[in-house]
């Protein structure tokens, strides 16, 4: 049994006008236990929209979400809100993209890592207090009796992103939500901060559900990648396979269209590879493909019937019709 | 090995996802504006009714509010006078409908001049460094005195009129105006359009015509109405206290002050101008939060 | 523009003809006011003397992290600020010192495309309007009907539908957004265009089909390009040439293949090495730098990166390095050059990335 398994996931929004978008459709994934997962996609594509409902983070309503998002075998959707505060922060934690706007500017750096250690592991403030310097001492943070003392405002956007990541790792969960966990940060800083993520891997061995748009942090840490579009999972495979052999034709689309460093180097720059048009409204029902409208070989076949999630090669999987399949074991 | 479809047999095609949640027809045009801004519609509703009012005052079965008639003397409401009489035999049905008029030009009144002087040095404020610095003090020192003092020093050095009370309250109102708009036109100069506009060689007057101004107005709009309503309150009270407008005119401050001394016995006189205030201000201020929500709720909560 | 040249080494490789723009020493400081009456505390040294120039038809990538002040000089060259020292040429004619007055028909020859496609657009003006606000302030347009096909000509160079110019912004993509943007920008008919982050904001799939359209525009129209941006992979696919900027300086300047292959700065080195590339199992050399950018209230003494400079040595505490030239046309402002080559680990010409 994986430690998180999907399945079927819907996740709609009543729009401000009556109608309805339908921001995640029928979702399906799971993670194994240590595992690192990445969910890449671009913007509007659902990914975030997945992070919040396994954390029942989405406001009921004018959200709504159906399906199953089993934890440790247990339909998180089922439970009541008091045992759901008991997986957040616990067994289940996140760290968000902002780190300026994700920890609370009154209350210090150890009161915030020391908060969940009280609420769920009944520590003592002197134990939690303990526990949180060994916490910044695992992080990377120098002199971190002191900076448990300190406010947000004192430190800077890469140590508030350590901070965020040791209030995440505070009680040893099995599964760690990252949502762009870089995307704010400079270059040089998210190297550290992806180092750090890859060496506490190691080290914790929680599962990481690595939420991203930059296909190239999803090639420095994960170990299976699914791509979204328009609210579904069109092609999931393990990190090297996708990269080196990806059968869907957005996937193509996405990995074209990302200059890689070097390219001066190995002769003159080309073109980038351009995916036509714009991501389809999920305010209405999509007949047949959802990426049939931008597809360089969409046929009417595409436009007609959605294709189904099917085995491609072994342990990927891609949503095309004309997807090559090879031998793949039954 | 590798086959392209198809690959025999009908294409695999993918479950056919239930909706989570019944499908509405989005509604539009009139119906679905105020199935969405609820607020502004119940508001928009009273107000207009009180505008109406105001308006045709004389058709709707009053008498002259200023017609004394002594041998009638505090009357409880009855068919004949339906919100009673006061102490001097005055309809107070009538008084208040006619009170709508005053309460109602002072509101939209101070809205008005308040919002174009508050607008103007706001945007001098904003777009004059120099200038910023002075005026902002100056407002900074008139903001200290509670506005009501201020409105009440002001009455005391003029007489009572309705534009004086208007002037007088308008007055205390520009240092709130100034601010916000102050704050607005520094944000917006910020906004990578004006700095494009300028970048196009647009010159500054027409920066603050065609970019700045547009887009002030909306957390404008909504400020208009608080002072609106503040500015009710305010006549309402200045005249109680025999500040404001003069007792000739019938004001729902001055059918309350009459009806003071006679609250424990004939309340019905303090009564029925109080409602209808209550009524209007909660009228304006339901506007007023619709309009925020819809027009633009990051700017306007900036207040 | 000839009596600029002594006193900037990175410039006097002035090629055949002049450069279209040139900037010399150029400096920005913001004053930090506090108290009641906003007397002046101290300095943000944002730009603190940067010296670069732009040939007609060439892109120039100005890259570095946040607060390094490469916005900032984006900004005082399009004199949205003013600059508080050096001089900004353009064609031969100083430009830094010019009036609101007289600057008029030089910002025609000088377009800038922002960041973040949605609050570059005025929210209530139509495309139309937009597009034709520049036409109109530098009088290009006989006529109406001149100025309807000079909108139809910069639709149809930005490929959106000639008809779109009477919707009004927020009916438009982010990516849509920007075509419309670089069309404002190209109303005025520049010869230099500043794109501050033009794509950073924007999703892959559209980002591809943006940077396209500039590198387009740019063949097409010969326009020189003043690529601003944190982003190296688009930069070198994009860019002539490279310079890298921190805490307000120019620590390297060099043609794309050069710096690329062998960065001869340290702080270059390191942000090369930090770029998470789309390949996985590519084990490469990672330079990660330990801490964060100092602030530039305070910039450090001597080399302004030494303190996190993994090669610091005595000398980068007290002493800043000058631009001096490693190769022909790179230039670079670090102490190691001084150095026997034994001893210089920037010195080798190995490849970083293959």
């Amino acid at each position: 049994m994986a430690l998180l398994e999907v399945d079927n996931l819907q996740t709609h929004f009543r729009t401000p006008d009556g109608g309805v978008n339908r921001a995640v459709d029928g979702l399906s994934f799971s993670v194994e236990a240590g595992e690192t997962v990445a969910i890449v996609g671009e913007s509007g594509c659902g990914k975030s929209v997945t992070s919040m409902s396994i954390l029942r983070l989405i406001p009921e309503p004018p959200g709504k979400i159906a399906g199953q998002i089993r934890f440790n075998g247990k339909n998180l959707l089922e439970m009541s809100d008091r045992e759901m505060r008991a997986i957040r922060g616990n067994e289940i934690s996140m760290i968000f993209q902002e780190p300026m706007t994700s920890l609370n500017p009154v209350l210090s750096i150890g009161n915030q890592i020391g908060e969940a250690l009280v609420l769920h592991q009944g520590l003592s403030k002197r134990e939690a207090e303990a526990k949180a310097v060994e916490m910044l001492t695992l992080v990377g943070i120098p002199a971190p009796d002191k900076r448990v003392k300190e406010y947000p405002h004192q430190l800077s956007g890469g140590m508030r992103q350590r901070v965020m990541i040791a209030i995440a790792l505070a009680c040893n969960p099995k599964l760690l939500i990252a949502d762009e966990p870089t995307t704010a940060l400079d270059v040089t800083i998210q190297a550290q901060i992806l180092d750090l993520m890859r060496d506490l891997k190691h080290r914790v061995g929680a599962a990481i559900v690595l939420i991203t748009h930059d296909l190239g942090v999803v090639a420095e840490v994960a170990e299976r990648v699914i791509v979204m579009y328009a609210g579904r999972k069109v092609e999931e495979a393990p990190v090297g396979e996708l990269f080196n052999n990806p059968k869907h034709p957005y996937t193509k689309g996405l990995l074209g269209a990302v200059p890689k460093l070097g390219s001066s180097l190995t002769g003159e720059s080309t073109r980038l590879a351009e995916i036509p048009g714009l991501v389809p409204s999920l305010k209405n029902k999509i007949q047949g493909c959802v990426f049939a409208g931008r597809c360089p070989e969409a046929t009417e076949l595409c436009r007609e019937i959605n294709p189904a999630l099917e085995l491609k090669a072994p342990r990927h999987q891609a949503a095309c019709h004309y997807a090559t399949k090879e031998a793949v074991a039954a | 090995m590798s086959t392209t479809f198809p690959s025999g047999g009908a294409p695999a095609a993918a479950p056919v996802m239930p909706d989570v949640m019944p499908t509405r027809i989005a509604r539009k045009g009139i119906t679905g504006y105020i199935f969405r801004n609820p607020t502004i519609a119940i508001g928009g509703f009273l107000l207009l009714l009180l505008i109406f009012v105001a308006v045709f005052a004389p058709f709707l079965w009053t008498k002259d509010p200023t017609a004394l008639a002594p041998a009638m003397r505090t009357r409880a409401p009855s068919e004949r006078w339906w919100f009673g009489t006061d102490m001097l035999g005055r309809d107070v049905y009538s008084r208040v409908l006619y009170g709508t008029r005053v309460s109602l030009i002072v509101g939209f009144g101070v809205a008005f001049f308040a919002s174009v002087i508050g607008l103007t040095i706001g945007l001098i404020s904003g777009f004059v460094r120099w200038a910023d610095s002075i005026i902002m003090r100056v407002m900074d020192g008139l903001m200290s005195i509670p506005s009501i003092l201020l409105a009440i020093a002001l009455m005391a050095l003029t007489r009572g009129s309705v534009g004086n009370v208007i002037l007088a309250i308008t007055v205390a109102e520009i240092p709130r105006v100034s601010r916000l708009v102050r704050g607005v036109v520094l944000s917006l100069r910020e906004q990578p359009y004006v700095e494009a506009a300028i970048a196009s060689g647009t010159r500054t007057p027409v920066i603050i015509w065609r970019h700045i101004l547009p887009n002030t107005l909306a957390p404008m709009i909504v400020q208009a109405t608080y002072i609106c309503a503040s500015a009710m309150i305010a006549e309402a009270i200045l005249s109680f206290i025999g500040a404001g407008t003069p007792p000739i005119i019938p004001s729902w401050g001055n059918i309350m002050a009459e009806g003071r001394a006679l609250w424990q016995v004939k309340p019905y006189i303090v009564f029925f101008p109080a409602i209808f205030l209550s009524i209007t201000v909660l009228a304006v201020n339901l506007v007023g939060d619709g309009l925020r929500d819809s027009l633009d709720p990051r700017l306007a909560k900036r207040v | 523009m000839s009596m600029t040249m002594g006193r900037s080494p990175a410039n006097p490789s002035a090629p055949a003809g002049r450069p279209l723009l040139e900037v010399n020493d150029l400096k920005k400081h913001f004053p930090i006011k506090a108290g009641f009456f906003g007397g002046k505390t101290g300095n943000v040294y944002a730009v603190d003397g940067v010296t670069f120039h732009i040939n007609k038809g060439e892109t120039l990538s100005l890259v570095g992290e946040s607060g390094c002040g490469k916005s900032t000089v984006g900004k005082t060259l399009l004199r949205l600020y003013n600059p508080t020292d050096g001089q900004v040429v353009l064609d031969g004619q100083r430009i830094d010192d010019l009036s609101e007055g007289k600057l008029r028909p030089v910002r025609r020859r000088i377009g800038v495309v922002f960041q973040d496609p949605f609050s570059s657009l005025n929210p209530r003006m139509r495309v139309r309007d937009l597009l034709a606000e520049p036409i109109r302030n530098y009088g290009l347009a006989k006529n109406g009907a001149d100025l309807q096909a000079r909108l139809d000509k910069l639709m149809d160079t930005v490929r959106l539908p000639r008809d779109a110019v009477n919707r009004f912004p927020h009916e438009f993509s982010g990516g849509q957004r920007q075509r419309i943007c670089i069309a404002r920008a190209l109303a005025g008919e520049p010869e230099l265009i500043i794109c501050d982050e033009a794509v950073s904001a924007l999703d892959v799939s559209v980002k591809a089909q943006i940077v396209n359209l500039l590198q387009d525009l740019q063949k097409d129209l010969g326009l020189a390009l003043l690529f601003i941006s944190h982003d190296l992979a688009i930069v070198e696919h994009m860019t002539h040439r490279v310079a890298v900027m921190y805490l307000g300086k120019i620590v390297e300047i060099a043609p794309k293949r050069s710096l690329f292959a062998a960065p001869k700065h340290p702080y270059t080195e390191a942000l090369l090495s930090a770029v998470p590339v789309p390949s996985p199992g590519q084990a490469r050399k990672r330079i990660i730098l330990k801490g964060d950018v100092p602030s530039p209230i305070k910039p450090p003494k001597g080399c302004r990166f030494h303190t996190r400079c993994p090669y610091a040595f005595d000398r980068c505490r007290v002493d800043e390095p000058r631009l001096q030239q490693t190769s022909p046309e790179h230039w670079s402002a670090c102490h190691l050059h001084d150095l026997p080559a034994a001893e210089n680990p920037l010195a080798r010409d190995t490849v970083l990335y293959s």
